[in-house]
């Protein structure tokens, strides 16, 4: 066996065995496809009272996909989670004098984080789609009209992504309460401000998260963005892989 | 074997250790003693690799750390006694450290067994004990079977028996040929554990050396002899060329004397003796005298005396602590001529140094906080 690949396996042990994995996880699928739900139904009782703009750009994905803004800040907390505990516990001098390589140390984290986030997201999406269109009835879209599988598949990887990019970051700053303090507030209120208000908007959907949520919609004129919705979601890999890149970088230099 | 060469690590311009070269050899239990703040788990820390050294290095079996791919199965270290995830099992925690280094799956359990942990592993270490936690560590330093062992404060917070314990198995580990590296503020921990002493204050190596020429080094031994007729021993002693002097309530301590001659001398005088003790100075006085010049604190305990740790226990043969109150230390051990007092707590005045002859100093009772002390 690698050495890489009893690094992942002691990874995958940890993840597994603590309560916040499940619960972070659990809470992300609950809220997404529940939140996601809920607006679809209100959506569908309410559609003929929308105004003939907004019902001719109704994106009818991305509404069953609206439960993801807060499900994903689930997503964020195992993200922070999963790197925090180490340093809030002092597991992290355990870990690391066992695997001394911190690189490798750093992306067997990854590695085993990344599949998982992903499966989860998955299976958030998917059933946000399903259950949501459904509660749409009539205004929903079906999983082969165009784009529309693109944008399903594409919310599992911005769920993953958003994560991976809590991970990262979470290298960086090393506490829990910093990364809490710091990742909730920006993706809950700041980044959503800067991408819609008129004045920041140009470099404000350039932001993570704005971007990569490009990659649900189906209709483009919904969300109106310079780039399109893989454009989007490759804008925000490069962010999580500056994150996880910057994370490396302090976990490398820095005394554990 | 662990060695270290011109080991230092800075702090922005403060100097935590200062070009540390020893080494750590097996088959012995080697105790690493130096006061709170000295450096000590700094330089476990840069053993380990987790701490950067300013300069020099440390080599584990002539590797850096960095170039073991298991390290576990080379050297296992207790540090802190966190260093567990609060939610994650015993035997989980185990068991990613294991898997890590490719340690089988049964060897947990064997681990567990061995520190008498088995029956929580199941727990979770939120609701262990202090002492639990401490087995723990050890649990995890043990997996490997690794040749060398390094345990930070390791009877930290344990009972009288777990102290017992930790100190048998280091002896015994160290008897298998091990390497056995320990770090301790309290000499009296050292000297019933311990062969060999590396003793560092602010960051540099004060002592390199086997206990028992610490011992005869550093602990000034005497005899200490209690008459009704104190004036005509003391001429006695003089005569055959000893050099008594007055002691606490009225004894006459005999420096470097010998109890056989001093009682023959005294019977053949037809003295009566109430008392004939040999006496030692504690190690843990002799390791304040060697530390006090390198303390980083200087603390005022005004007071008095604090109860000594829990299960710290005096080194056999040793005067035992005064029961309460700052007095006079016991056994009358005076510093000798020129050599840094403790200040006496309650800002008493001190005996002006260089005074043999002078009271003994009402220096701090053993387990004050003495070491937070400095003398300038």
């Amino acid at each position: 066996m690698s050495h890489t690949t009893r690094v992942l396996k002691s990874e995958w042990t940890k993840v597994r065995s603590v309560h916040s994995t499940i619960w972070t996880l659990a809470a992300a699928v609950v809220v997404s496809i529940g939140l996601g739900a809920l607006i679809c139904a209100v959506t569908a009782s309410t559609f003929d009272d929308m105004s003939t703009v907004s019902r001719r750009t109704f994106d009818a994905t991305y509404t069953s996909f609206a439960g993801m803004s807060l499900g994903q800040l689930a997503m964020i907390a195992f993200g922070v989670l999963v790197v925090s505990a180490e340093y809030s516990t002092g597991m992290i001098r355990n870990s690391l004098a066992a695997v001394p390589q911190r690189g490798t140390f750093l992306w067997c984290k990854v590695l085993v984080a990344g599949p998982l986030v992903l499966v989860v997201g998955l299976i958030t999406s998917f059933c946000a789609f399903f259950l949501g269109q459904a509660l749409l009835g009539e205004h929903g879209v079906g999983i082969g009209d165009p784009g529309v599988l693109r944008a399903v598949v594409g919310g599992g990887l911005y769920m993953a992504l958003i994560a991976l990019f809590a991970v990262g970051i979470t290298f960086v700053l090393r506490s829990p309460l910093l990364a809490f303090a710091i990742l909730m507030p920006f993706f809950f209120l700041v980044s959503n401000i800067l991408g819609s208000v008129e004045a920041t908007k140009k470099v404000g959907q350039y932001l993570p998260d704005q971007a990569g949520t490009t990659v649900m919609s189906v209709v483009p004129e919904a969300l109106d963005r310079p780039y399109g919705p893989w454009e989007g979601l490759l804008i925000m890999a490069a962010w999580t892989a500056a994150a996880l890149i910057a994370g490396f970088v302090v976990l490398k230099k820095r005394d554990a | 074997m662990i060695e270290l060469r011109d080991l230092t690590k800075r702090y922005g311009d403060k100097t935590a250790v200062d070009g540390l070269s020893f080494t750590v050899r097996p088959g012995t239990v080697t105790g690493f003693l130096g006061p709170n703040g000295a450096g000590k788990s700094t330089t476990m820390r840069m053993v380990l690799g987790l701490d950067a050294p300013t300069r020099g290095d440390v080599r584990i079996e002539g590797k850096h750390y960095g170039e073991l791919k298991e390290p576990l199965n080379s050297i296992g270290a207790l540090l802190e006694a966190k260093g567990v995830h609060g939610g994650r099992s015993a035997y989980n925690h185990l068991l990613c450290m294991a898997q890590s280094n490719g340690i089988p799956e049964r060897r947990v359990g064997e681990v567990l067994e061995m520190v008498g942990l088995h029956d929580v592993a199941r727990k979770r270490p939120k609701g262990f004990s202090l002492g639990m936690g401490q087995r723990l560590g050890i649990a995890s330093a043990l997996l490997g079977d690794p040749r060398i062992l390094m345990f930070d404060e390791p009877v930290n917070g344990l009972d009288p028996e777990g102290i017992h314990w930790i100190r048998t198995l280091m002896q015994h580990l160290a008897r298998e040929g091990r390497t056995v590296f320990v770090s301790s503020h309290l000499m009296s921990e050292m000297a019933q554990t311990a062969e060999h002493l590396i003793v560092i204050g602010q960051g540099k190596l004060l002592a390199d050396t086997s206990m028992s020429q610490f011992i005869a080094e550093n602990s000034r031994t005497h005899v200490r002899v209690r008459t009704p007729e104190p004036q005509r021993l003391l001429d006695v002693l003089t005569t055959e060329g000893l050099r008594p002097a007055a002691g606490a309530q009225g004894a006459l301590e005999v420096d470097g004397g010998d109890a056989a001659r001093i009682g023959e001398l005294a019977a053949a005088h037809r003295i009566v003796l109430h008392e004939l003790s040999p006496q030692r100075a504690s190690l843990e006085e002799a390791f304040m005298r060697l530390t006090a010049q390198s303390v980083e604190y200087h603390g005022h305990a005004p007071g008095g005396v604090q109860a000594p740790p829990e299960g710290a226990q005096v080194a056999p043969g040793a005067p035992q602590p005064p029961p309460e109150g700052p007095q006079a230390p016991p056994g009358g051990t005076q510093a000798p001529p020129g050599a840094p007092q403790a200040p006496p707590p309650g800002g008493q005045q001190a005996p002006p140094p260089g005074d043999p002859q002078g009271p003994p100093p009402e220096g701090p009772g053993w387990g004050e906080d003495w070491q937070r002390r400095r003398r300038r």
